[in-house]
C-alpha cells in the first residue's frame, strides 16, 4: 500500500503545517506568472492592427486579424506545410524509429553500444545540426551532392529548390527526432512481459502475427507518448527550417513559427504575427491537453498496478 | 520417419535461412549505424581540412590533417580574402556555459521544493499549478518570446545574463519539475514518517532524507536540463544582444559571416556540439530515464 502524508491525518493540521505546500511552490509560481504577463500580451496584440513602423495605425480591430488570417492564401498555406511536416516527420520517425527499435531488442553488447552510439544526434543542438546538414548537401563540394551525382542524378539542388526543400528538411528533422523513438519503443519493448512471447514461439505463431497481434497492442501506450510527444515538437518547429532556408526558397516552407517570426521581424506586423501564433497556440493546446490527460492516467494505472 | 539424408538437407536449409536472417540483420544494423554517425564523422574529419581539401572532388578520405580551423577560432582571428577578421565564437561558448549552467541552478533551487510539494501534498491549486507549468513546455516559445522582445527592448534586459536565465526556465524548469516530482512519489514516505516522529520538522524531513533519496533523479534532471538549455536556439535568438549570444546563434550568424571558410564553419560546429556529446557519452544511463520524463516508468 502507498500510504501518504496526504492521506494520513484525520484532524485538521494548523494553518503552519497547511501553508508548507504552497511555501514551497511558492518560487516556481512566481517565475510562471512573470511569464503569463508576456503571454496575455500576446493575446492583447493579435485582437489589434499594430505594425510597428506604422505607430499611427494602431489600433484595437477585435477579431479582425483572425478573418483577415482565415482568407488570406498564404496563411492557408502555413496551416498546410505545417500539418504535411508534422504528418511527415511523425510517421517516417514511427516506422523507422519502430524498425530499429526491434532490430535493437534483444539486450547484447554490441546492441547496447549501437543503441547509445545512437543517441548522439539527439544530443546536437538541432540548429547546428541543420548546420551539418548544409555543409554536406552544399551543391559545390558536399559529399551528399557528390554521392547522388554518382548515383546519375545531377542538379539535385536540396533545401535550394522549392521541389525538393521540404525532403531536405524531413530528412534533417529524421536524423535529429528518430533517436528519440527509438529510445522510447526500446526501453517500451525490453519492459514488456516475456511470457507471451514465449508461449507463441513455443506454439510456431508466425512472426507477423506476433508482431501485429501481440507486440503492437502492448507497445501501444509507449507508441501514443512517443507520437504526441514528436507532434508537439513538429508542429511547432523552427529551428531546423529557420537554419536551412529561413522558411524558403520563396513561401515554400513558411510553417507556422517562421512565418510568426517573419511577419514580426520583416514585416514588423505584430498584429499578424500574434495572431498566428494564437492559431498554432490553439492546435498544441489540444494536443498537449490530451496528451496530459492521457499520461496522467497511464501514470495511475502503473503506480495502481505497483501499488497492489 | 526421416531419413538421415532428408535430415540432413532440412539441416542445412535452417542453417542457411538463419545465416540469410542474420546477414540481413547486421546488413540492416550497419545502414542504421552509417546514417545516424556518418554526418557527425564528415564534419568531424572536414574541421581537420583546409579549405582547398575540402573544395576537392572528388573528396576523399586522404588528406593531410591541419589544425589551423581549430586555431583561428582560439585565436579570434581568421583569414578571409579580404583581411583578418574577428572571431567571437570564443565568447558565445563561454556564454553557451554560464546561460545553462545558471539555468540549471536557478531551475533546481525553485524546482525541487515544488516538485516535493507536488508529490507529497495534496493542496488546492496544486496540480492546476503543476498543470499550468507542464504546458508551458508545449506551448509556442514564440508566443511569450515575441513580447518578450519588445519588453526587454523597452528595458533594456537583452544585454543582461540574468535576464536570459529567467526566460531559459521556460524550457527547464518544467522538466526539472516532472522528472524531479516522480521521483519523490516513488521514495516511500514511510521513511519520512518515522523521521518525523523522531521530532524532526518537515524542513529537516526533506534536506537529510527526502533530496538524498531523490539524488538519481535530480542528477538525470539536471543533466537533461542543461542539454536543452544548451541546444536551444530560439530563445537566444530572439532576446539575447550580440554580447550574450550562446553558441547556437553564434554559429549560424557565423556561418553567414565568414562565406565560404567551410573548415572553420566544421570547426565551430565540432566546438559546440562536443561538450554535450561528451556529456552525454559519459551519463548515458540518467539520459534515457530523463528522457522518457517518467512516462515509460511502471
Amino acid at each position: 500500500m502507498r500510504s501518504r502524508l496526504k492521506s494520513r491525518p484525520l484532524s485538521k493540521p494548523p494553518l503552519r503545517a497547511r501553508l508548507v505546500p504552497y511555501l514551497l511552490s511558492l518560487p516556481a509560481l512566481l517565475v510562471c506568472i512573470g511569464i503569463l504577463v508576456p503571454f496575455a500580451t500576446a493575446v492583447y496584440y493579435s485582437t489589434q492592427r499594430y505594425i510597428i513602423t506604422l505607430p499611427f495605425t494602431r489600433g484595437f480591430i477585435g477579431f479582425g486579424q483572425y478573418a483577415d488570417l482565415f482568407t488570406d492564401r498564404a496563411f492557408w498555406h502555413t496551416v498546410q506545410i505545417s500539418l504535411l511536416y508534422t504528418a511527415l516527420t511523425v510517421g517516417l520517425e514511427l516506422v523507422l524509429g519502430l524498425a530499429i527499435a526491434l532490430l535493437l531488442r534483444r539486450s547484447t553488447l554490441i546492441n547496447n553500444i549501437i543503441s547509445v552510439a545512437l543517441m548522439l544526434p539527439l544530443m546536437v543542438a538541432p540548429v547546428i545540426a541543420t548546420l551539418m546538414w548544409k555543409l554536406m548537401t552544399d551543391p559545390s563540394y558536399g559529399i551528399l551532392s557528390y554521392l547522388i551525382s554518382l548515383a546519375g542524378i545531377d542538379g539535385f539542388r536540396w533545401a535550394a529548390a522549392p521541389s525538393t526543400a521540404l525532403f531536405t528538411v524531413v530528412l534533417v528533422d529524421i536524423w535529429v527526432y528518430t533517436p528519440f523513438m527509438i529510445i522510447l519503443l526500446l526501453a517500451g519493448l525490453r519492459s514488456l512481459p516475456t511470457q507471451p512471447f514465449e508461449a507463441a514461439q513455443l506454439d510456431g505463431v508466425p512472426k507477423t502475427f506476433v508482431f501485429f497481434r501481440i507486440t503492437l497492442p502492448m507497445l501501444t501506450p509507449y507508441i501514443i507518448t512517443a507520437c504526441l510527444f514528436r507532434m508537439l515538437d513538429s508542429i511547432q518547429q523552427f529551428d531546423i527550417i529557420y537554419g536551412m532556408t529561413k522558411g524558403g526558397p520563396g513561401d515554400t516552407l513558411k510553417v507556422f513559427q517562421v512565418q510568426a517570426y517573419v511577419e514580426f521581424y520583416i514585416a514588423n506586423n505584430v498584429g499578424r504575427s500574434a495572431a498566428v501564433l494564437m492559431v498554432l497556440w490553439v492546435i498544441t493546446f489540444i494536443i498537449s491537453n490530451y496528451f496530459i490527460k492521457y499520461w496522467l492516467k497511464l501514470r495511475r494505472r502503473t503506480h495502481g498496478i505497483s501499488a497492489e | 520417419m526421416n531419413s538421415p539424408a532428408i535430415m540432413q538437407t532440412v539441416f542445412d536449409k535452417t542453417r542457411i535461412a538463419d545465416l540469410l536472417t542474420t546477414a540481413g540483420y547486421a546488413l540492416a544494423l550497419t545502414a542504421v549505424v552509417l546514417f545516424f554517425l556518418f554526418p557527425i564523422f564528415w564534419v568531424l574529419l572536414m574541421s581537420f581540412q583546409t579549405n582547398a581539401d575540402i573544395l576537392r572532388t572528388p573528396p576523399s578520405l586522404f588528406f593531410s590533417p591541419t589544425l589551423s580551423n581549430y586555431a583561428a577560432i582560439f585565436a579570434g582571428k581568421m583569414e578571409t580574402s579580404t583581411g583578418t577578421q574577428d572571431i567571437t565564437f570564443l565568447r558565445n561558448l563561454g556564454n553557451s556555459a554560464l546561460l545553462s549552467s545558471l539555468s540549471v541552478l536557478l531551475a533546481l533551487a525553485l524546482g525541487v521544493p515544488a516538485a516535493y510539494a507536488f508529490a507529497r501534498y495534496q493542496f488546492r491549486l496544486g496540480e492546476d499549478i503543476a498543470f499550468t507549468l507542464l504546458s508551458f513546455r508545449f506551448a509556442p516559445p514564440l508566443l511569450v518570446l515575441l513580447p518578450m522582445a519588445l519588453y526587454f527592448g523597452q528595458l533594456g534586459l537583452n544585454d543582461s545574463y540574468w535576464s536570459l536565465v529567467w526566460v531559459y526556465q521556460l524550457i527547464v524548469l518544467p522538466l526539472v519539475l516532472w522528472i524531479i516530482r516522480g521521483y519523490f512519489e516513488d521514495i516511500n514516505p514511510d521513511i519520512e514518517h518515522a523521521y518525523r516522529l523522531d521530532g524532526n520538522g518537515w524542513g529537516a524531513t526533506f534536506l537529510k532524507i527526502a533530496i538524498p533519496l531523490a539524488r538519481p533523479g535530480i542528477a538525470a534532471a539536471a543533466l537533461l536540463a542543461f542539454i536543452f538549455a544548451w541546444n536551444n536556439f530560439i530563445f537566444a535568438l530572439v532576446l539575447a544582444s550580440a554580447a550574450k549570444q550562446p553558441v547556437t546563434v553564434g554559429a549560424l550568424l557565423f556561418v553567414t559571416g565568414s562565406g565560404i571558410q567551410y573548415g572553420y564553419i566544421a570547426a565551430a560546429t565540432v566546438l559546440s556540439v562536443a561538450p554535450i556529446l561528451a556529456l552525454a557519452l559519459f551519463l548515458q544511463r540518467h539520459l534515457v530515464e530523463g528522457l522518457s520524463l517518467g512516462a515509460v516508468k511502471g
